[in-house]
């Protein structure tokens, strides 16, 4: 039986994509307080307001991340999200599940919160919504005792780190995203749970440059797979595709009569660097022009497929706009051998580097992007001892302020202006 | 036995991180990792993965909300245990997969989520509209200028022949974050949903003192419209801030970091529409969303305005884009004028970019050479 009434709401539960007020309401019959979390959220749809109080620091003993802490503005008369915080629990890379995993875990869910969740959370954790204090500890005991998983993080600190599907069902990941982003995971565990760093800092691993986890956009380091040597082509395969015997873009527009597919207009024309071109029948690539954009790949997936000298490319430094504007990562590093071997070594120097330099002179709040942008791409890339090479920059600079430095100009900054004065009269 | 919070540091166990993915695939996942030769999307929604080994894998993509329930996930767990062996795995666009390793598995499948009402809509792959990542909105967070659940739901049902088809001329991603922090980033979006705050925050005398560092909330200000100021409270004078609205854009940062500077209001609020940013460096090399619309009102419960505006740039953008070209690179080759006409939308001086950024010349992408200076 409804608790409040939520004639707004209500109309959400029509149309044709599923309503997620339908699903608190169902799950109101055995969790209550899903009815105070559909009487505030219709207060707020009536008013136009949040109704959460601003922050509120809760966790768990010896964890400084991984639980955001959030009241109601008016618990007296929504007293089931009085306290509403909300867990992140590490996710499984790609995630994967089994329904055994996801069901005690749901159970858990059910025994000490609210029973909401987001399957996932903007950075990868799976979110569970809202419990009260005196549950939290009791939750992570289960959690790390009955299902051996952990939290994730928050706060100014390694985000939970994120990767795409990879080589588990992907054709195109040029390294595996999935033992690289767990590997990583699992070292810097420390640096997820106990905030020492100016501000958030975020992983994300992608296998190749169609970057399905949005890598280069929000994450403070990058790694997107690409290649060294040719694109792999299929000459038979090519001829089906001319011949309309398999679908473009393995069939991602069959869904509109976009006319016969055309090699010349749909792929050789559309090569963002004109590398490619029909001979005899044949595709050729000139693989020493190629930016490795994907395109012909993704039209052409079963004649074309990313070289086999594979790694990544490292670009560091994305963020959302606040506060100085959007950033996308920077290219630092064009090529990285992603191997399991050594346990990812020049990867995990790569990251330390940046992170002793970011500690120490990074601002209260700033993202390493942001730090990027106040100190120089040049002042950066000499800390991470890294030669400056063209591919760094879209284009040079067009502004002649060069911060030369004493030892570069003969003879250094120091003059007598009185030997200059007796040459030349002011 | 459980927790003991008389003896809270005993037997604890911490940083175990997350679980080996490896336990949770599906048998043809495991087998054939690192194997596969290529992919095809047989109907919307439907992807077949080919492995070298000639083993094949059949993933059916359903869409849904973000916000899903206890009961909800047992759900696709009674699913996923009749017909995937007990294991799934969700996008990191919210959709979920099931996954089945023969073709005669796809139909039974595909019969059983349509069996359950509106709840598992299939599609969301190719040329179309997938699931929009979003974020709390009301229903969580403390600092929104809209909600995001309702205005997803609402958005999704409009475009839902989008998500079950694939009729495009490239994929469409739409986000939505409910203010400017972007915890959903949505700054590189086909389209972007944005909460945004109109009015400058108020500064609450009476409880700034016990809640904020002063100099965090003076210099948490980008603009430095956030001053020190003497305030007086029951009769006795304080030191507090004010709060120079010239100056003011309206970010909230200065809330973020001081709880005694709300800015939030039901008319200042709303939501302003971004397009044309990309992830992808195919073709063209990443992009930024552009703002197009600044302010749409927060009509609930199904904010017609913006529902309307994000239709209007999918059909314009669907009637006259090339194939495999995205929002942003229809707009730079008919160029950005054109766009405006073509989804007749009024430009306004909030379109004419006021702020700072000028690290442009960076090369923000994967595209480049192997030339003599890489080592």
């Amino acid at each position: 039986m409804a608790k409040h009434e939520t004639p707004l709401l209500d109309q959400l539960e029509s149309g044709p994509w599923p309503s997620f007020v339908t699903d608190l309401k169902r799950q109101a019959e055995t969790k209550p307080e899903c009815w105070d979390i559909l009487g505030q959220l219709e207060l707020s749809y009536e008013e136009r307001i949040t109704h959460w109080k601003h922050g509120g620091i809760v966790g768990v003993f010896g964890y400084g991340g991984g639980i955001v802490g959030r009241y109601s503005d008016l618990p007296k008369r929504f007293p089931g999200v009085e306290h509403f915080h909300t867990i992140r629990v590490a996710q499984p890379a790609s995630k994967y599940y089994s329904t055994k995993n996801l069901r005690q875990l749901m159970d858990l869910w059910e025994k000490y919160g609210s029973g909401m969740t987001n399957f996932h959370g903007s950075t990868g954790d799976i979110i569970l919504l809202g419990t009260r204090t005196e549950n939290l500890e009791p939750f992570f005991w289960d959690l790390t005792h009955d299902m051996g998983q952990d939290l994730g993080g928050s706060g100014s600190n390694l985000r939970t780190p994120a990767n795409c599907i990879g080589q588990s069902r992907c054709e195109w990941a040029c390294y595996d995203t999935e033992a690289v982003c767990h590997a990583m995971t699992l070292k810097y565990q420390d640096e997820i749970h106990r905030p020492a760093f100016p501000y958030k800092f975020k992983f994300k691993f992608s296998g190749c440059p169609n970057d399905c986890v949005a890598a280069i956009a929000r994450s403070d380091i990058a790694v997107i797979g690409t290649w060294k040597d040719q694109i792999r082509i299929d000459q038979a395969a090519v001829k089906e595709y001319i011949a309309g015997n398999y679908p473009s873009n393995g069939g991602a527009h069959s869904g509109r009569d976009w006319g016969k597919f055309d090699i010349e207009k749909e792929v050789v024309a559309l090569c963002p660097t004109q590398c490619m071109w029909m001979e005899g029948g044949e595709l050729k690539i000139d693989d020493t022009e190629c930016t490795r954009c994907m395109h012909c790949i993704n039209v052409m997936p079963r004649a074309l497929r990313p070289g086999a000298d594979t790694g990544a490319t490292i670009c560091v430094g994305a963020k959302a706009p606040i506060l100085d504007g959007a950033q996308f990562a920077t290219l630092i590093i064009p090529f990285m051998k992603m191997s399991a071997d050594n346990e990812f070594e020049e990867l995990v120097e790569f990251i330390e580097k940046i992170w002793d330099w970011w500690m120490e002179i990074g601002k209260n709040r700033e993202r390493v992007g942001e730090t990027m942008q106040r100190l120089g791409l040049p002042a950066f890339l000499k800390v991470m001892e890294v030669e400056p090479i063209p591919q760094h920059v879209k284009e040079p600079r067009s502004n002649p302020y060069v911060f030369w430095s004493d030892e570069e100009v003969p003879g250094g900054f120091e003059r007598d202006v009185v030997e200059f004065r007796a040459r030349h009269a002011a | 036995m459980g927790y003991n919070p008389d003896k809270p540091m005993d037997g604890r166990i911490s940083d175990l991180g997350p679980p080996h993915y490896e336990q949770f695939f599906p048998a043809v996942i495991k087998e054939n990792k690192g194997k596969w030769l290529w992919h095809e999307i047989l109907q919307p929604g439907v992807l077949m993965h080919k492995s070298e080994t000639g083993a094949e894998v059949y993933t059916v993509r359903v869409g849904g909300a973000r916000l899903v329930s206890v009961e909800f996930i047992r759900e696709v767990c009674d699913i996923a245990d009749k017909h995937c062996d007990g294991f799934l795995r969700f996008t990191t666009r919210n959709n979920i997969e099931f996954m089945v390793d023969s073709k005669a598995k796809v139909q039974p499948l595909l019969d059983e989520l349509a069996s359950r009402g509106n709840k598992f809509p299939v599609g969301g792959t190719g040329a179309g509209v997938t699931n929009i990542v979003h974020t709390q909105g009301w229903v969580h967070c403390h600092t929104p200028a809209t909600d995001a659940s309702g205005v997803v739901k609402a958005v999704m049902d409009e475009l839902f022949d989008y998500f079950t088809s694939m009729t495009l001329p490239a994929q469409c991603r739409i986000a939505l974050a409910c203010c400017l922090n972007m915890c959903g980033a949505v700054h590189a979006s086909d389209i972007a949903i944005l909460g945004v705050h109109r009015k400058p925050p108020m500064i609450d005398h009476l409880r700034i003192t016990g809640v904020c560092e002063l100099p965090l909330a003076i210099a948490s200000c980008p603009l430095g419209a956030v001053k020190p100021a003497k305030a007086v409270v029951d009769g006795k004078e304080i030191k507090s801030v004010q709060v120079n609205v010239e100056r003011c854009m309206f970010c909230g940062n200065c809330y973020t970091m001081c709880p005694a500077m709300p800015l939030a209001d039901p008319e200042g609020d709303g939501i302003a529409i971004l397009v044309g940013g990309k992830v992808s460096n195919r073709i063209s090399m990443p992009k930024f969303s552009k703002l197009v619309i600044p302010f749409l009102p927060n009509t609930t419960p199904r904010w017609p305005e913006t529902v309307a505006a994000v239709k209007k740039i999918v059909e314009a953008y669907s009637k006259d884009a090339h194939k495999y070209e995205r929002v942003g690179e229809w707009a730079e080759r008919i160029g950005w004028e054109k766009f405006f006409e073509k989804c007749d939308i009024p430009f306004t001086m909030k379109s004419i970019d006021d702020y700072r950024l000028a690290y442009d010349t960076w090369r923000t992408s994967t595209q480049f050479k192997y030339t003599s200076h890489i080592k």
